[in-house]
């Protein structure tokens, strides 16, 4: 029977496509490489659009894409835990609400309460603002997971009870004024020229992602090695390391290429003594700090996920729930964990998001519930539980970002661009039925 | 074997319990020795499964006490059930789908790394070492187990057991899904698992398998026991009697659900 099987693999091979034959040597995931297409596709033609019926393409510019990846964070950092929430089976739509409380509480802390007690300016205010605004945040997420998991009441309920509940929280906490500004340092956490690292800063940071990329190949290489499993080609591992490895440089050469605006500039030569010679000085943005976090909270999450107890409890309670009960596995605390998670990450965008604002508004977060799903779900998280992956909601944040920020840019109005939005999400999901099950 | 001197592996004394006011289990008493299948026969609804699924912890008793090795043991979910030692194979492969065959072997118990994070290697290679003594052409480690066929995830499931150094094995229809071939690999299992001095709790529909295997047979009818017999004592016939009619032979011990 397996000499059998074996025969009709090497006939289907005979049979294959070169492109076939390459993505299995790359071991490169179709679903990924779809999504890639989707977003080079968004990308150039809005450009295109723009350059043809505006008469100036401004997506492909240094100044849009570094604006796209401050964006993406914050809706990014909550995808992660979206894909955990909707992995159990279960659903988040407070999230935006709670990022708007979050928010609120946290501007109130740092602009009215602490500069009372520790002076303004102080750095500790920062600090402190922060540690409570995620203690709020997971805080609430996991009051929720306690309703869902131990009361027994569905998750869609309770957070859509949370979603009105955290809004109108929201406006409560300092009756619908705005706070601002935020304190100087938090601010730097929300990006804007000041909160980036920089031309050299970046480059330190491109070079060890290289280094990761290409340390990620060899020890996974080892690993095979050591345990007899099948190798990839050494041309595919190398051609995996090089586009890898590009792509991380070619991310800092866009940041880096788009410099500080004039007015910055001088305030900061003025500040510093700087003469300004003739043609203006040119000093590179570089990652801005909330990417920065963004791609550190991928890191983390997806160690989470694929090299924790805590991560394959997450996918077993997905995949069967019953059968991880009957493993022994706590599924009511899991629960109660994963909502608490969510509320943390929550925590973080709302850091994020009020910082990159430079003031705390009720009205902060609005519909993020909505891009979060969508981002989750378009980067492959399956709605019938156990299947998902961060990397994929991360690139999925990415897409709806790109969606929306480009048709900002090519000037639909708000109306069509809710209505685009809204297709996408439907279509993007039927093209994963469909992926699903001929892949099946 | 003397089942008379030997101190009960498992004892359930008096068990009971209700769903809305239905008694799927009315005070039943079993026990199990070391080294012993005890076959756990009756209808559909008979009660076996959730006499059972008290053992295991998977439903709380409303009544009755659980001894182990002589002492009372407190079952109160599936953990308490497996820190005495008690496996269960479930009718419904409680295999988590979307998981590898080692990712379920080791479930619940995951082997880690000294940094805490999960030894996948570890957990594959002992895998292949369990499976490869169940099922020697099992080879699909890689695959999650939605794309395994009904035997191999069988397997997948008593392998789960045998890994955890089970004492008490439940199977409740271990056979149901498999063909000939598999039916018959997993007879030779629990043969197997029997000369380790691993006490099995069988519930089966095949009466021909019953009495290969087992060595005394329990039968339930409407929640309560009809009785108990070794399976030298009574016949097939005998035994088809107490699970359709509900009548106790001679060669039986009648229980409280006996006709009389």
């Amino acid at each position: 029977m397996s000499g059998e099987a074996e025969k009709t693999s090497k006939d289907a091979e005979y049979k294959e496509s070169a492109i076939v034959r390459f993505l299995r040597a790359t071991e490169v995931d179709t679903r990924m490489l779809g999504m890639i297409g989707a977003l080079v596709l968004i990308w150039v033609g809005f450009h295109y659009y723009g350059k043809i019926f505006n008469g100036y393409g401004a997506f492909l510019t240094p100044r849009n894409l570094w604006n796209l990846s401050v964006q993406t964070s914050s809706i990014a950092v909550m995808a992660t835990g979206m894909v955990l929430v909707i992995v159990t089976r279960h659903i988040d739509l407070s999230v935006g609400s709670l990022l708007g409380v979050t928010a609120m509480v946290m501007g109130v802390i740092q602009v009215w309460i602490l500069p009372q007690f520790l002076g303004l300016g102080s750095p500790y205010i920062w600090i402190i603002t922060v540690v409570a605004g995620l203690t709020f945040g997971a805080l609430i997420g996991a009051f929720h997971g306690l309703l869902i998991a131990y009361l027994e009441i569905p998750a869609f309920i309770v957070t859509l009870g949370g979603l009105l509940v955290w809004r109108g929280s929201a406006w409560w906490v300092a009756r619908g004024e705005t706070i601002a500004p935020v304190d100087a340092t938090f601010a730097l956490i929300g990006g804007g020229p000041y909160g980036t690292i920089g031309a050299t800063g970046s480059w330190v940071v491109g070079i060890l992602g290289c280094i990761g990329v290409i340390a990620l190949l060899i020890s996974g290489r080892k690993q095979r090695i050591k345990f007899n499993f099948p190798l990839r080609p050494m041309w595919a591992e190398w051609l995996i390391g090089a586009v890898g490895s590009s792509l991380i440089i070619g991310a800092v050469l866009v940041m880096n290429a788009y410099p500080w605006p004039k007015g910055i500039i001088k305030r900061y030569a003025a500040a510093n003594n700087i003469e300004i010679p003739e043609g203006g000085i040119f000093i590179s943005h570089g990652f801005a700090i909330p990417v920065l976090i963004a791609i550190a909270v991928g890191i983390f999450m997806t160690f989470l996920t694929t090299r924790t107890r805590f991560g394959r409890y997450v996918f077993a309670i997905g995949g069967n729930p019953e059968a991880a009960e009957l493993a022994g596995i706590n599924t009511k605390k899991m629960t109660m964990l994963i909502f608490a998670l969510m509320g943390g990450l929550t925590g973080i965008s709302a850091v994020i998001a009020s910082a990159r604002l430079n003031s705390a508004t009720n009205a902060l977060g609005q519909f993020d519930e909505l891009y979060v799903i969508a981002a989750a779900v378009i980067g492959g998280t399956s709605f019938a539980g156990g299947i998902g992956t961060i990397y994929g909601a991360m690139l999925g944040a990415l897409v709806m970002q790109s969606l929306q920020s480009g048709m900002v840019l090519v000037g639909f109005d708000s109306a069509v661009q809710q209505m685009v939005v809204g297709c996408v999400l439907v279509g993007a999901v039927y093209i994963d039925t469909l992926y699903r099950k001929s892949s099946i | 074997m003397n089942t008379t001197e030997a101190i009960p592996l498992v004892e359930m004394r008096d068990m009971s319990i209700a769903f809305g006011g239905i008694k799927a289990v009315d005070h039943a008493s079993v026990s199990l020795y070391p080294a012993e299948v005890v076959a756990l026969l009756g209808h559909n609804g008979a009660g076996k499964s959730t006499l059972v699924k008290m053992l295991s912890g998977a439903y709380i008793r409303d009544t009755g006490e659980i001894l182990i090795n002589d002492e009372l043991a407190t079952i109160e979910n599936p953990r308490d059930a497996k820190a005495y030692g008690i496996e269960t194979i479930y009718q419904t492969l409680a295999l988590a789908d979307n998981l590898d065959a080692a990712a379920n072997l080791f479930l619940g118990r995951e082997l880690r790394t000294r940094w805490g994070t999960l030894d996948d290697a570890a957990m594959e290679a002992e895998a292949r070492k369990v499976m490869g003594r169940l099922n020697p052409r099992f080879e699909k480690f890689k695959d999650p187990v939605k794309a395994l066929s009904g035997g191999q995830r069988q397997s997948v499931a008593i392998a789960r057991a045998i890994l955890f150094n089970a004492r008490i094995l439940v199977m409740d229809e271990p056979t149901a899904a498999l063909g000939p071939e598999e039916t018959a690999q997993v007879a030779d299992l629990i043969l197997e698992l029997k000369k380790d001095g691993i006490g099995i709790f069988l519930i089966s529909h095949d009466i021909e398998d019953v009495f290969e295997l087992a060595d005394r047979v329990v039968v339930m009818k409407n929640g309560a026991i009809v009785g108990t017999a070794a399976t030298k004592d009574v016949t097939k016939d005998e035994v088809l009697g107490m699970i359709i009619a509900g009548k106790c032979p001679s060669g039986a011990v009648a229980g409280p659900g006996a006709i009389t």
